[in-house]
């Protein structure tokens, strides 16, 4: 029945010495793999354009002709063509793209941000809120749910013509962002909020502790962890989300209306929707490790459950 | 002496949602004095944490009554009248050792100064001063367990209520720990504890009352007075005393009568 007791101890003995966590190599070897992959993937993209090209776009196996036309020239680019398009202007006698792009990201990130900022408190105040008002959960959370099912692309739209009534356009592409963002926040604090042990709330009994004690002492920082996990989704479904509400808005500006021109003049110029897509993902993942390095900075305790 | 806590005709029972129901507690009447260290032993299901959290008001009687001075247990615990000791240490593992210890003293609103004055006291009494900085996580598990019970002790609660606070510790460990329980409860006169555990030893060594409790319906089937001289030791454990009393509790759990040393040793196909 104790067989494992002393083992258990005398781990918890070394945890005990150990001043801090030892000091281990993980992040750089975490940054060499993936540098790793992304030279695996750049070799594999110019490694199957070459291989294509050396075989005329067609290859035969087993009988079956494969047409390889998707790796020419015209349907995908050139990494260094993709990566020179950027000194060129996207328009005759226009600015540079690479200009024009950090123009656009600044549009879209202003309004992600925003919608992030919105998502994220409503999706907090929904967690909290749900977490000690059980009939309120079971009522809303299937609503919530569907929320998330119905297509974003169908609503966005409406919420343009809504806000485009109140005088205020430019607000529906934090809004439709949000809609995305809050979602997760939701979920993820709610579970937090509630996966606290049962002996904990005990604890705060026997001080006789008020509800809100209970809130603000063990039950916000224990969901902490997770808040900051679902924050990281959030980060990136931000950007997502202002991209998509770019779209019918009507403003120009931003990464989404880029997105949307250059895949017009694709079979012209490959290259500049390709820049506009690796810019836009560059973005979800600044923003992304924006939040997991602020995540390193308040978490300094050692969470029992990983998420 | 007076008694500090009455028992009365205390029953308890959980209805599962299957319908059927468990009598956890049937007719416990107790009476518990000032400065006492009582303990309640039993096999699992006997209702010794059920009557416990019942004492601390942190689940209600199904019928009976607890007081504590008089007054029911509800308001004893709004007058922060009991320490609370889990089996494992329920440290917040978002705090360190130090605002650990605090957090009492918050939610009873000392002052900065104080509830710094106080930890500090309360982590030398369990010698943990030199951690007062460290996250849990970074402690063993006897010493998370002291700062529970430094923990338990900052608001200078007048009841200490333990349960099974060393049952996850190793048998050195928890010998240890028991000389440095009995030293600060020596220390701080009068203060009363009830302390839950499975360990016939623990019990024995620890309490100047052991209350045996069988299970299904858990209910007190013994009190035993444990009359060893205090202070209590190393030395307290070879006492012939100390032998005859773990003999008795232990008989009182089976349900069977001691024998003397040289007779035959009685077969019941009991438990242990």
């Amino acid at each position: 029945m104790t067989d494992s007791a002393p083992s258990r101890e005398s781990q918890l003995a070394a945890v005990a010495r150990a001043d801090r966590p030892p000091a281990d190599y993980s992040g750089l070897r975490t940054a060499l793999i993936s540098l790793a992959i992304v030279v695996v993937l750049l070799l594999f993209w110019e490694g199957m354009k070459a291989f294509s090209a050396a075989n005329n776009y067609a290859v035969t196996i087993g009988g079956t002709e494969i047409d390889l036309t998707i790796f020419n020239n015209s349907q995908l680019p050139h990494l260094g063509d993709i990566a020179a398009s950027f000194m060129e202007p996207a328009q005759r006698n226009g600015p540079p793209l690479y200009q024009t792009l950090l123009d656009a990201v600044s549009f879209t990130l202003v309004s992600a941000i925003q919608g992030f900022l919105i998502g994220a408190g409503i999706g907090f105040a929904l967690a909290v809120l749900f977490a000690h008002f059980g009939f309120l959960s079971r009522g809303l959370m299937p609503f919530v749910v569907a929320s998330q099912t119905v297509p974003i692309l169908a609503i966005a739209p409406m919420i343009v013509i809504w806000f485009g009534r109140a005088g205020n356009s430019q607000m529906a592409i934090p809004v439709i962002a949000a809609y995305l963002t809050f979602f997760p926040v939701t979920i993820y604090t709610l579970r937090g909020l509630t996966s606290v042990p049962a002996t904990a709330v005990e604890l705060m009994e026997t001080y006789a502790a008020s509800k809100l004690e209970i809130l603000v002492k063990l039950r916000l920082p224990n969901a902490i962890p997770q808040i900051f996990t679902a924050l990281k989704i959030a980060a990136t479904s931000s950007v997502v989300g202002a991209i998509i509400g770019e779209l019918p808005s009507g403003f120009q500006n931003g990464l989404g209306i880029a997105i949307l021109n250059f895949a017009r003049y694709y079979n012209q110029s490959p290259e500049r929707l390709w820049a506009t897509i690796f810019v836009a993902g560059l973005v979800g993942i600044l923003f992304f490790a924006f939040i997991a390095l602020v995540e390193r900075l308040v978490v300094r305790w050692k969470p029992k459950e990983s998420s | 002496m007076a008694s500090v806590i009455s028992i009365s005709n205390v029953n308890k029972i959980f209805r599962a949602a299957d319908g059927l129901s468990v009598t956890a507690l049937q007719d416990i009447n107790l009476e518990i004095s000032q400065g006492e260290f009582i303990s309640f032993i039993g096999p699992s299901g006997c209702g010794k944490s059920t009557l416990l959290r019942v004492i601390a008001d942190l689940i209600q009687a199904s019928s009976g009554t607890v007081t504590v001075n008089g007054k029911p247990a509800a308001e004893a615990r709004k007058n922060r009248e009991y320490g609370f000791v889990f089996q494992n240490a329920t440290l917040y593992d978002w705090r360190t050792v130090i605002k650990n210890v605090q957090l009492p003293l918050e939610i009873m609103k000392y002052s900065k100064e104080e509830r710094d004055a106080r930890a500090r006291e309360m982590l030398k009494l369990v010698e943990l001063q030199d951690f007062a900085e460290k996250y849990p996580y970074q402690l063993s598990g006897g010493m998370q367990q002291r700062v529970s019970i430094a923990r338990a002790l900052a608001f200078q609660p007048k009841i200490l209520l333990m349960d099974e606070p060393f049952g996850a510790l190793d048998e050195m460990t928890r010998e240890r720990m028991n000389n440095e329980l009995l030293s600060i409860w020596a220390r701080l006169k009068d203060m009363t504890v009830i302390f839950v555990t499975h360990s016939i030893a623990e019990a024995v060594y620890l309490s100047s009352r052991v209350v045996v409790m069988s299970p299904r319906p858990g209910k007190i089937s013994e009190i035993i007075d444990i009359d060893l001289p205090r202070p209590r030791g190393p030395e307290t454990r070879d006492m012939d005393a100390f032998f005859h009393y773990t003999s008795e509790v232990r008989h009182a759990l089976r349900g069977t009568k001691p024998v003397d040393r040289s007779g035959a040793v009685i077969r019941d196909g009991a438990i242990e």
